[in-house]
């Protein structure tokens, strides 16, 4: 940390330092490009994943605090950079070096109306090109008659904004084009079978290659994150299911932690142990489904009802201990809600005794099936370099080869001291993605297996008091989600609800680089490299 | 099931009631129970999900609960071929005109489900600015079905009981239930699309 | 075995006893008709339950078995609601193409009945080029595809449609060589003598090798034929939404979906008649009272048997394999299956000319 410090301080001596759980820079804009490109150039920072852009709005000024890890050397820093002026704020866009900042400066531009100069693509990302305000504001107008329900079809535009700025350094505005005027647009989506949900591509195709895919998000965007500001802390828990329905309890750890981090709570082993078994049974039970669906996407259908049987298994399990099938609300802060159910350890242990067969059959199915390899070895190659600057992480980025594993990495509970091996491998295809999947779910049984017989005793859930104030200040926690690493950015400023509760999913970036590798690819290509990439919608679009 | 089983009866038997008073044709009843017969055994549910709600309409196809049994697992992907919508998951502004045009294409005879508490009142999205508080401001709704998500289970009893719905309706003659459609979307319209 | 020609020509007879020449052909024609009509759909009623119930049984389900007996109502149930849905008109579509896309695609899979023999004696048509005629007419079907795709004004049927018509055009190849290969080793094109020639043994027995690769290249074929898994692109769901026929509701649908199951039947009792001898049972030489106890077993029932059993098996593709990519599928028939198929061809010719048959 403070080897950063003085290398950054070094470079621009008008940066100040603050110390909260990694080092933050503040950065004046003019210098911050420069900043950047250092802190991604330089071989002693190399800081080459952006894990998330966080606007912010002071009410005095505004901003984004930007999140940046180093894959070479596993350290953390981030940057604020912050504007008074509230009616234009202006920043400098960093698109150009990270490939996915573009898409997360959008998603600031969207909520909070930051304008960023140099992003070559500044539209609205989740809400409609007609929507009124910037939602994210403290300012912003909640009236429903501004922005009514409609059944009017939302209108669309071949047109995007730049940003740029001139000789003089005045910031201009030029309209950009975001298909050819001659291309073959299809539609592909909201509403169709391959998107995983409610997704849109739109694709500019020619023959059955495709040239070019928009993303439009948002179709199931709920502004979770806003509402967050208006609930109690405990309240804030139960939004973390319905982001991600399959990491249910990883996401729900994530929050549970940060909070905990925040209010000094310590929690008993046995919570600890308890957390991370349901963490790596809905991960199985994650990579089951996504077996099952990308099979089915693929056409062949019956895998899906084969690894549907493990993940029946595995809500019940779940089911028995928290009492519902995909909601769960379990983990709470300082503990988890129920003890385990009686009969938890002699089901898990009934679980792990099929898997090795149930895994077994998948690949005879599928993996060793000469069709599924001809569609998916050599289809949607991502390189690593790419995977790290598209923040594809998770066994998606895993699969190009890029170990950003957070369990290992950066490790939280108890991961530390279980013994698995990270799944990583180099080919960066679709059929590496698929198998990166089916090994991790070995390596979940195998922790699962470690853990099941040495469950603690102790208490289910730390005192914590009735109404939970955190003290002023900011905290951001990333685990490993079954999609990536998902991370929680917390700000507080001393009142019983978050004043800012930023969500940075895994699969933003996912869907984020659909464009990137299918170009060139034909159309059914689209759908194996989509499903490969298990994005799921209502997690990118919160 | 046995019809004490049922939780809705008085709706079902308030429903009957009203399409008697009108009176029947011995043949064209007897027309309109073969009729019905067909429909209501043969729902073929529109491949629609948005979130969790979806998932667990894909448990309801698989193996454990096996919506095949009551010939429901032509799940259509075109709305054409469809017969019934069951709108599982949260409906936000954006989807909104994506819903109501799903809804148009469907082909008559056609229902909707509105499965989940975000479907049917905004649920826990209650406080959001983006997020359409009940399916029911944009298409009319045949059968409400809580939870968050639903069961399984419960999806079946909803789909049966839109069957059973369905099994005292009128083909021939005087039908209620259309006319209430089209009250409600004459109070909903959309604007002719211009090409 | 009993001759079905009996019970036809007895209703010829008497018809013609009682009535002029042009009356009785058109009463047997309505009468014929009629028969088809009643078979076809009843075919199709069963065939959809029998695909629902088979796939339900390699997915560890238990498929339909509420609606009457085993579930053995569904499909009638579900035909009585797909004949009174709502049939959509489109804006901005040719309306003529449009109605005439499904009618086309039913008309070409309800000729070849014409030609299939059904059972001993009972067979609506018999002529000298009986095979060429099947073949004929079920590549009308294709132009029903195109035309259904192409009047619907919508991107994806469009694309559905191309896919459609470049498959089942180059499929269409290796079925004409693989029927060419056993019409040259039966020495005839006429439906009833194929038959007749498998009295003693049926041809996948006595072609061996030749015949073994001709009825595999066919079954790989006839599955891209008839559009289903693992060739179904054109209709890929997870691709195109529901392909060619997206725009189509109600009963025009419904035609789209039944000549899809008829197509299945009709490919696999082309399969039966070439490969597995038709109507005939199964006969081995010198085996005397093994055959007599087949001839037991009546004609049709043996049609419908073979039939539906080559079915099963492309029903079983369906729901193992995965969907092949559109150029996959191309290179699969123009560098494989089309060499194999025309060196299949030769290897026939030499094994007819050296006699090496059994």
């Amino acid at each position: 940390m403070a080897q950063i410090q003085d290398t950054i301080a070094k470079l621009f001596p008008e940066a100040t330092f603050e110390q909260d759980d990694t080092l933050l820079v503040n950065i004046p804009d003019a210098k911050w490009h420069q900043l950047a490109t250092q802190l991604k150039e330089n071989s002693e920072l190399a800081f080459d994943f952006l894990v998330t852009i966080v606007g912010m709005d002071w009410k005095d000024k505004m901003g984004c605090i930007y999140y940046l890890t180093s894959t070479t050397h596993n350290h953390h820093v981030s940057v604020k950079v912050t504007t008074d002026n509230r009616e234009e704020p202006v920043l400098h866009s960093v698109s150009d070096l990270w490939a996915i900042a573009g898409m997360f400066e959008r998603e600031v531009y969207d909520f909070f109306g930051i304008v960023f100069v140099g992003n070559n693509d500044l539209r609205r990302l989740f809400l409609s090109v007609d929507w009124n305000g910037f939602p994210l504001r403290k300012d912003y107008d909640e009236n429903p008659a501004l922005n009514p329900v409609s059944t009017d079809n939302e209108r669309q535009t071949d047109f995007s904004t730049a940003y740029y700025e001139n000789a003089e350094g005045k910031v201009e505005r030029r309209v950009v084009r975001v298909f050819e005027p001659d291309d073959f647009v299809v539609n592909i989506g909201p509403q169709h079978p391959a998107t995983h949900g409610v997704l849109r591509f739109r694709t500019a195709v020619d023959g059955e290659t495709i040239k070019k895919i928009d993303v439009y998000m948002g179709y199931i965007h709920r502004g979770i994150e806003k509402i967050c500001e208006k609930l109690t802390y405990p309240q804030t828990l139960h939004f973390m299911d319905r982001l991600d329905y399959f990491s249910a309890h990883p996401y729900h750890h994530c929050l549970c932690m940060t909070i905990e981090q925040a209010a000094g709570i310590e929690v008993s082993r046995r919570v600890q142990v308890i957390r991370v078994l349901m963490d790596e049974l809905s991960r199985i039970a994650s990579h089951c489904l996504f077996i099952g669906t990308y099979c089915m996407d693929l056409g062949a259908t019956t895998m899906l009802f084969y690894t549907l049987r493990v993940r029946e298994q595995i809500l019940d399990i779940m089911e028995k201990t928290c009492g519902a099938r995909m909601t769960f609300n379990y983990e709470c802060i300082g503990g988890v809600m129920q003890d385990l159910a009686p009969d938890f350890v002699d089901d898990v242990k009934a679980l792990l005794a099929v898997i090795p067969k149930n895994i077994k059959e998948y690949n005879k199915i599928f993996t060793g099936n000469v069709i599924a390899k001809n569609r998916l070895e050599g289809v949607g190659y991502l390189s690593k370099e790419d995977a790290i600057s598209w923040s594809v992480s998770g066994p998606s980025g895993r699969g190009s080869g890029w170990a950003c594993d957070v369990r290992k990495t950066n490790p939280y509970s108890i991961y530390s001291e279980l013994e698995f091996d990270e799944v990583v491998r180099h080919e960066g295809d679709s059929m590496a993605r698929f198998k990166v999947r089916m090994d991790e779910i070995v390596q979940s049984a195998r922790i699962i297996e470690q853990l099941i017989d040495n469950i603690p005793e102790g208490e289910i859930c730390a005192k914590v008091p009735k109404v939970l104030k955190l003290p002023v200040g900011r905290w951001f926690r990333t685990v490993e989600g079954c999609r990536g690493t998902f991370g929680v950015y917390l700000e507080s400023d001393g009142a019983t609800s978050p004043y800012r509760l930023k969500i940075a999913p895994p699969c933003l970036p996912l869907a984020s680089v659909v464009d990137h590798i299918t170009r060139g690819s034909k159309i059914a290509d689209l759908i194996t490299i989509g499903g490969s990439l298990d994005y799921i919608v209502p997690d990118m679009d919160r | 099931m046995p019809y004490e089983a049922w939780k809705d009866n008085e709706y079902i038997e308030s429903l009957v009631k009203e399409l008697q008073d009108n009176g029947a044709n011995v043949i064209v009843g007897s027309f309109d129970k073969l009729i019905n017969w067909g429909r209501s055994n043969s729902l073929w549910p529109l491949t629609f999900a948005t979130s969790c709600c979806g998932i667990e309409f894909v448990s309801l196809g698989a193996a454990r609960f096996d919506m095949a049994r009551f010939g429901w697992e032509v799940a259509r992907s075109s709305p054409r071929q469809a017969d019934f919508i069951m709108v599982a998951g949260t409906i936000v502004n954006r989807m909104a005109p994506v819903v109501r045009r799903l809804y148009d294409q469907l082909a008559e005879p056609k229902y909707v489900i509105a499965c989940g508490a975000c479907a049917v009142s905004g649920g826990p999205f209650k406080k959001s600015y983006h997020v359409v508080m009940g399916v029911d401001q944009i298409i009319p709704v045949d059968v409400y079905l809580p939870g968050c998500p639903p069961r399984p289970e419960a999806m079946i009893y909803a789909i049966m009981q839109l069957s059973r719905k369905i099994k005292v309706e009128r083909f021939f003659g005087g039908v209620n239930r259309k006319e209430k459609q089209e009250e409600f979307l004459k109070n909903h319209p959309i604007d002719e699309v211009v090409d | 075995m009993f001759d079905f020609s009996i019970i036809t020509t007895w209703i010829d007879n008497l018809l013609r006893s009682f009535m002029p020449e042009w009356l009785t052909v058109v009463t047997e024609c309505v009468l014929i008709g009629f028969v088809l009509l009643l078979a076809y759909s009843l075919l199709a009623l069963f065939y959809i339950y029998f695909e629902r119930k088979v796939c339900a049984a390699f997915q560890c389900r238990i498929g339909p078995n509420r609606v009457g007996p085993w579930g053995l109502l569904q499909s009638v149930a579900d035909m009585f609601k797909i004949l009174i849905k709502e049939l959509i008109s489109l804006k901005y579509t040719d309306k003529f193409l449009f109605a005439l896309a499904p009618y086309l695609v039913i008309l070409a899979s309800m000729l070849t009945f014409a030609v299939l023999p059904w059972g001993n004696g009972l067979q609506i048509i018999n002529f000298n080029i009986g095979i060429f005629f099947l073949i004929a007419v079920s590549s009308i079907g294709v132009l029903g595809i195109l035309l259904a795709g192409w009047s619907s004004n919508n991107k994806f049927t469009l694309i559905g449609a191309m896919r459609s018509g470049a498959q089942m055009v180059s499929y269409e190849l290796s079925i004409g060589l693989s029927v060419l290969t056993m019409v040259a080793f039966a020495g005839t094109m006429n439906i009833v003598e194929i038959v007749e020639a498998q009295d003693r043994l049926w041809f996948i027995f006595s072609g061996h090798l030749p015949a073994l690769i001709a009825f595999v290249i066919y079954m790989i074929a006839g599955t891209a034929e008839t559009n289903r898994g693992p060739f179904d692109l054109p209709e890929a769901e997870s691709e195109l939404t529901a392909g060619y026929h997206t725009e189509y509701s109600g009963i025009h649908f419904g035609f789209f979906y039944l000549a899809e199951y008829l197509n299945l039947f009709v490919v696999s009792g082309v399969a039966t008649l070439l490969f597995f001898g038709g109507w005939m049972p199964l006969h081995f030489p010198g085996w005397d009272g093994f055959n007599e106890i087949m001839n037991y077993i009546p004609s049709i029932v043996w049609f419908i048997g073979k039939a539906v059993a080559l079915s099963f098996i492309i029903i079983w593709f369906k729901w193992t394999f995965p969907r092949l990519r559109i150029d996959q599928m191309l290179s699969l028939e123009w560098k494989y299956l089309l060499p194999i198929n025309l060196f299949n061809l030769v290897l026939m010719v030499l094994v007819i000319a050296y006699g090496w048959f059994i």
